[in-house]
């Protein structure tokens, strides 16, 4: 899929540099795109991709270097000149406003903020919507729409201000591999009709599924130029890495007894975000059980309930055996659940709360204090010893955990919710958006508590992740279960067909 | 332009900012000085000797300063677990009352002071304690709550000095029958008019220290405060807090008023608080919610009225120039607290 | 009861109804400005003590009448920028700045007005607005006497109906209904979340300053200290109550003064005498307080109220 090199130069980064204090983002990043082309920016977490778009498209300036679109050099920091040169963003985390219309966020800001008459919006979404296979309703209020069709509603948006250039910041994150392959048909017709895209991505399959040439970026530089077909995927990821670092990858072992049963658990619906429904797992002492799924699939219910945040509204709950009435997240704790969140920021940490305080937030009731006095010299010893013993990178007990990287923050944790040895442990996300030598320590530390007899749920949309650390594999849709998958058991392609809800409708029926 | 938070402030940088807004305050109030055609250095001056030019103006400053130490303090415990309580002008007033239900006769004995103070406590935290059930039940905003609530509580003083609790000896002015003596604060040092209420309003502002920093209540409301949802998740019983926040809040709020009835003024009358309940906002905001800040800023915030008291009787200034000053201090207090932790940028 | 019948079917007791509920709604407009583009203002007390000051005083030097309303737009206006600047680029708490804001807004026009007038003892009055006379509409039995209205409580009316078209009908409308969203969205489509959010407080200051000069222009024709009493909080709760439509809002608004209106009235029955007055006078707040608790359930608020937008926060 060669394309012609020859071919006008539609975007030209020259040397972009920008730093966030001592953090240097982008260093000297330069890159072309040409008309009708699929460039990939390749790299893990953290390497500077979205900074980098996020220069090109106004929202932050460059500390150096300068932006070409179609030949003429773009203003700074300003996304309206972006968006008039024909730049066409669409963001990891949506940019949509959930009380209007999907015709209305696709007005937004096209037309003059007095402007009295109204060109014909409704036409033209409608005619871009069929050209470029993106169905959805345009007078649909955007805060009940599935992910994928808000997705379409961002794609639109671009489109319906005549963008030449599409940018996609990891949009398959919240697709389904099937999904995926429908936004990857838009892009070729896209493509096919002269429109160039870049395309965001730390997904090596999709990389070489899709793109034309790809860049790999590397602590904010540009480490690689590749055409897709003259390389790789095991070429890609050396570049992208950097070293020879592979992940953990769990072996088979025998399961134990359950230690967590939950059974018919149903929760109600929030608005567009499914409750599960009569909902039946077993987690298993020394096993780790995948759960697969699109996210808002009902992960975040699930999660809830083993955590002690909400009691089913129907079914059982057994831990241990027993079932349980009293359901808290102290009773949780005091269960013997270990809990890693989903969100390390809002969940999982106090910002402004120094590491020793964070380290103490579960257990400052029962191990750091007496008749309702605190042991601040217990708790400090308690956070050194996590420090030590999780490699936290950190100038002491006493900085604030909001100065800490994502990964560091996240091995707090992950001691905080080991410290008591719990032998079931709930694993929400606990690798997004770390760099690759945290998620090899996480994901190991995960393994060695499955080992030491812990029944592990790690709950990801990542299924790469899933499928190379899971004993078993559950997929969920729509607060619906899948049956356990035995390790090996089933492909990408096959569990995909069980995250968009098909497989379920012949299990129903049968 | 944007915002970018600074990793490690330096001290210059702490320490600098907010002694800027203390001198762009000053700045205001020689320009309202200027505006109002009197010399604004000895307007300044004026104030400051008002304020503390003698044993009796330092003595009014430290009467002035003992019910803002207590609405401070309440105000600080409650905005340090993000419970906006603007209502206690409302809560002070709840234990003014009390201070004259109990202390006109009701009870007797040495036990009155104690017993009216206790129940003052709770009539202040009763009266928190629904705007805060409105919130943790139904997300009813606080803020608005508790401000309509200071002036019905405003207007039930007024029905209660015209009708039950009216003086008959009053001689038509709207105010309770006066405290027996028993029910009276007395002086901490005979013959200077300073009573025990500014001595408990330091121990009140101890006790609120030693909790939020030695109890689990008190990491408790600063962990709700910082972050309602890792606090929940790490299992810390949300609601609770907030009650009990508000409990201790009311409670200090009413202390307020009841040490004004018991302390200095010996009866109940509708202008007790020019405002202390709204003033303790600032008092706590000035002081970074810090309870020990609190008792400085308190005094510092009482010298300042009782200051352009003075000052206005001399120099012809509009006494209001004192509650400008205040707002004006809250805001660059506000602005130069946030600019010690981020910087502006540009793009 | 057929006392509260008599009342209600009087024209004079809905002219009160209507004149009650004008400086309401422009106020309760005006925070719904902000509240839509994502502010909370506190300081629409205070604005409002402003607008009542500038625009008498305004007059009382001299201007016209509406030229005192201009005044008192702009004094509104102008505290509205010191709010917007300390909200909205500096994200500063909205509770503390708008707090601040109506006290420093209060104490300048307490200021002003002693430094203006030194030694008056009874604040001196000016000719206020007059009910507009209406060919026809006027000569109406009943309604005539019920639209005996001054031009400020039509220009009132008129400008809700102005606010709930630019907000639904107009792409300014649409551009702060998603501002008060999801900033991003806005940033996103090239506009300005800091230009807008400021441009709503400001101008949504603007009207509650207009909502204050009513009282002292239209409903009584002098100044005094406390005359605001509330009545911007009680906006706030109004705002709640109509769920941030501008038409629900001045149906709130209506509803309200009609309960006010009535209260009054009752106070001069033999019932209202058997009772305290002050329960009467507290009958609003409690209104408020009831209403608040009657809408927590429903109501859909906009989703970033309260929430600063930091340009690229990471």
């Amino acid at each position: 899929m060669s394309k012609d090199e020859g071919a006008e130069v539609v975007l030209r980064l020259d040397r972009i540099s920008k730093s966030f204090g001592a953090l240097k983002a982008n260093d000297a990043v330069s890159l072309a795109l040409r008309r009708g082309e699929v460039v990939a920016l390749l790299g893990e977490n953290g390497a500077g991709k979205t900074t980098l778009m996020n220069i090109l498209f106004g929202h932050y300036m460059a500390d150096e270097g300068g932006v070409e679109v179609f030949g003429q050099p773009l203003p700074p920091g300003n996304p309206r000149a972006a968006l008039a040169a024909g730049v066409g963003m669409v963001h990891q985390h949506f940019t949509l406003a959930g009380n209007l219309t999907v015709l209305e966020n696709i007005r937004l800001g096209t037309e003059r903020l007095w402007a009295r008459r109204h060109p014909d919006s409704r036409g033209k979404v409608e005619r871009l919507s069929r050209d470029f296979g993106l169905a959805v309703h345009p007078d649909a209020k955007v805060g009940r729409l599935s992910v994928g069709e808000r997705q379409r509603v961002e794609i639109l948006k671009a489109l319906y201000r005549d963008a030449r250039i599409l940018i996609l910041d990891e949009p398959t994150a919240v697709l389904t591999p099937q999904e995926s392959d429908a936004l990857f048909a838009t892009l070729r017709k896209a493509t096919a009709l002269g429109l160039s895209v870049i395309f965001i991505s730390h997904k090596l399959h999709e990389v070489m599924a899709i793109a034309d040439r790809c860049i790999v970026l590397r602590h904010g530089r540009v480490v690689g130029e590749v055409d897709t077909h003259a390389t790789d995927k095991g070429r890609l990821a050396a570049l992208m890495v950097g070293g020879e670092l592979s992940l953990p990858r769990a072996e088979a072992r025998a399961p134990g007894p359950v230690l967590m049963q939950l059974d018919g658990v149903t929760t109600p619906d929030r608005g567009a975000v499914p409750g599960l429904k009569r909902l039946t797992l077993a987690l298993r002492a020394g096993q780790i059980t995948g759960l697969a799924g699109v996210s808002g699939n009902g992960q975040a219910a699930l999660a809830e309930v083993i955590a002690g945040l909400a009691l089913p509204s129907a079914g059982t709950l057994t831990v241990h055996g027993a079932p349980v009435t009293d359901w808290s997240p102290r009773a949780a704790l005091a269960k013997g659940v270990g809990r890693i969140p989903e969100d390390r920021h809002h969940q999982g940490s106090i910002g402004d709360f120094d590491l020793t305080e964070n380290a103490v937030l579960e257990a400052y009731r029962s191990r750091f204090s007496r008749r309702g006095w605190m042991n601040w010299r217990a708790a400090r010893a308690f956070a050194q010893e996590i420090i030590a013993s999780y490699d936290v990178r950190c100038p002491g007990p006493e900085t604030r955990i909001r100065l800490l990287s994502g990964g560091n923050m996240q091995k707090l944790i992950l001691g905080r919710a080991m410290a008591s040895g719990p032998d079931i442990i709930l694993a929400n996300q606990p690798v997004r958006g770390l760099d690759v030598g945290a998620i090899a320590y996480v994901q190991s530390q995960l393994i060695a508590a499955r080992d030491r007899g812990a029944a592990v749920l790690l709950i990801s949309e990542d299924l790469d992740e899933i499928m190379g650390l899971s004993d078993v594999i559950h997929v969920i849709s729509q607060g619906r279960l899948s049956p356990g998958f035995a390790r090996g058991s089933m492909s990408a392609a096959d569990l995909g067909l069980w995250m968009a809800g098909q497989k379920f409708e012949g299990a129903d029926a049968a | 332009m944007r915002l970018e938070a600074i990793a490690n402030p330096s001290a210059a940088r702490r320490l600098g900012l907010p002694a800027l807004a203390i001198a762009a305050t000053m700045l205001v109030a020689m320009l309202l000085a200027l505006i109002a055609g009197a010399n604004p250095l000895a307007v300044l001056g004026q104030i400051a000797k008002g304020a503390l030019g003698s044993k009796l103006a330092i003595l009014e400053t430290l009467n002035r300063a003992t019910p803002l130490i207590f609405t401070g303090l309440a105000v600080a415990v409650a905005f340090r677990a993000r419970l906006w309580n603007i209502g206690a002008e409302a809560q002070l007033y709840a234990g003014a009352i009390i201070a004259v239900v109990l202390g006109t006769g009701a009870l007797g004995g040495p036990l009155v002071l104690p017993l009216s103070a206790l129940a003052a406590m709770l009539a202040g935290a009763a009266l928190l304690l629904g705007p805060v059930l409105l919130k943790t039940r139904l997300g009813v905003d606080e803020v608005v709550t508790t401000l309509l609530l200071n002036f019905i509580m405003l207007l039930l003083v007024g029905y209660l000095l015209e009708g039950p609790m009216k003086d008959p000896m009053g001689m038509g002015w709207p105010k309770s029958t006066p405290l027996i003596p028993e029910a009276r604060l007395p002086r901490i040092v005979d013959g200077l008019r300073l009573h025990w209420g500014f001595a408990l309003a330091i121990i009140a502002a101890v006790a609120v220290w030693v909790i939020q920093t030695r109890t689990t209540l008190g990491f408790e409301i600063r962990a709700v405060g910082q972050n309602p949802e890792a606090a929940r998740f790490a299992g810390m019983p949300v609601n609770a807090v907030l009650v009990k926040t508000a409990l201790l809040s009311g409670g200090l709020a009413a202390l307020a008023g009841w040490s004004e009835v018991a302390g200095l003024k010996g009866h109940l009358s509708s202008d007790l608080s020019p405002g202390f309940g709204y003033t303790g906002i600032i008092v706590a905001m000035l002081a970074l919610l810090h309870p020990l800040g609190v008792v400085v800023t308190a005094i510092f915030v009482a010298g300042i009225f009782v200051g352009s008291d003075a000052m206005s009787r001399a120099a012809g200034v509009p006494t209001y120039i004192a509650d400008m000053l205040m707002a004006t201090a809250l805001l660059c207090m506000v602005l130069a607290i946030l600019l010690t932790r981020v910087r502006v940028v540009r793009g | 009861m057929s006392e509260i019948i008599d009342i209600l079917i009087s024209a004079s007791f809905w002219a009160a109804v209507i004149r009650i509920a004008s400086p309401l709604i422009l106020a309760t407009m005006g925070e719904l400005i902000c509240e839509r583009a994502g502010v909370l203002n506190l300081g629409i007390e205070g604005i409002m003590v402003i607008g009542a000051f500038a625009g008498w005083m305004a007059v009382y030097q001299g201007m016209p009448l509406w030229g005192g309303v201009a005044v008192a737009m702009g004094a509104g206006m102008l505290f509205g920028l010191l709010h917007s600047t300390l909200t909205v680029p500096f994200g500063l708490s909205q509770h503390v700045v708008g707090l601040g804001v109506t006290l420093l807004a209060t104490s300048s026009a307490s200021f002003a007005y002693r430094l203006m007038l030194p030694e008056v003892t009874s604040p001196p009055k000016i000719a206020p607005f007059q009910p507009l006379h209406i060919p026809g509409l006027s000569d109406l039995p009943w309604l005539g006497a019920a639209l005996s209205q001054t031009a400020l409580t039509w220009a009132a009316f008129a400008m809700a109906g102005g606010v709930a078209f630019t907000l639904y009908r107009t792409p300014l409308g649409l551009a702060v209904r998603a501002v008060g969203e999801n900033p991003a969205a806005v940033e996103a489509q090239g506009l300005s979340v800091t230009g807008l959010r400021m441009g709503a407080v400001i101008v949504g200051s603007g009207l509650m300053a207009v909502g204050g000069a009513f009282l002292t222009l239209s409903a009584f024709s002098s100044f005094f200290f406390e005359m605001v009493n509330g009545r911007g909080w009680i906006c706030i709760a109004l705002v709640v109550f109509g769920a941030w439509r501008p038409g629900k809002a001045v149906l709130g608004a209506i509803l309200f003064a009609a309960f006010d209106a009535l209260q009054i009235r009752l106070q001069q029955t033999p019932l209202g005498a058997a009772l305290p007055y002050q329960l009467f006078l507290a009958l609003p707040f409690i209104l408020s307080i009831l209403a608040l608790i009657l809408m927590s359930r429903r109501a859909e608020v906009p989703a970033a109220l309260m929430v600063p937008y930091n340009k690229g926060e990471r």
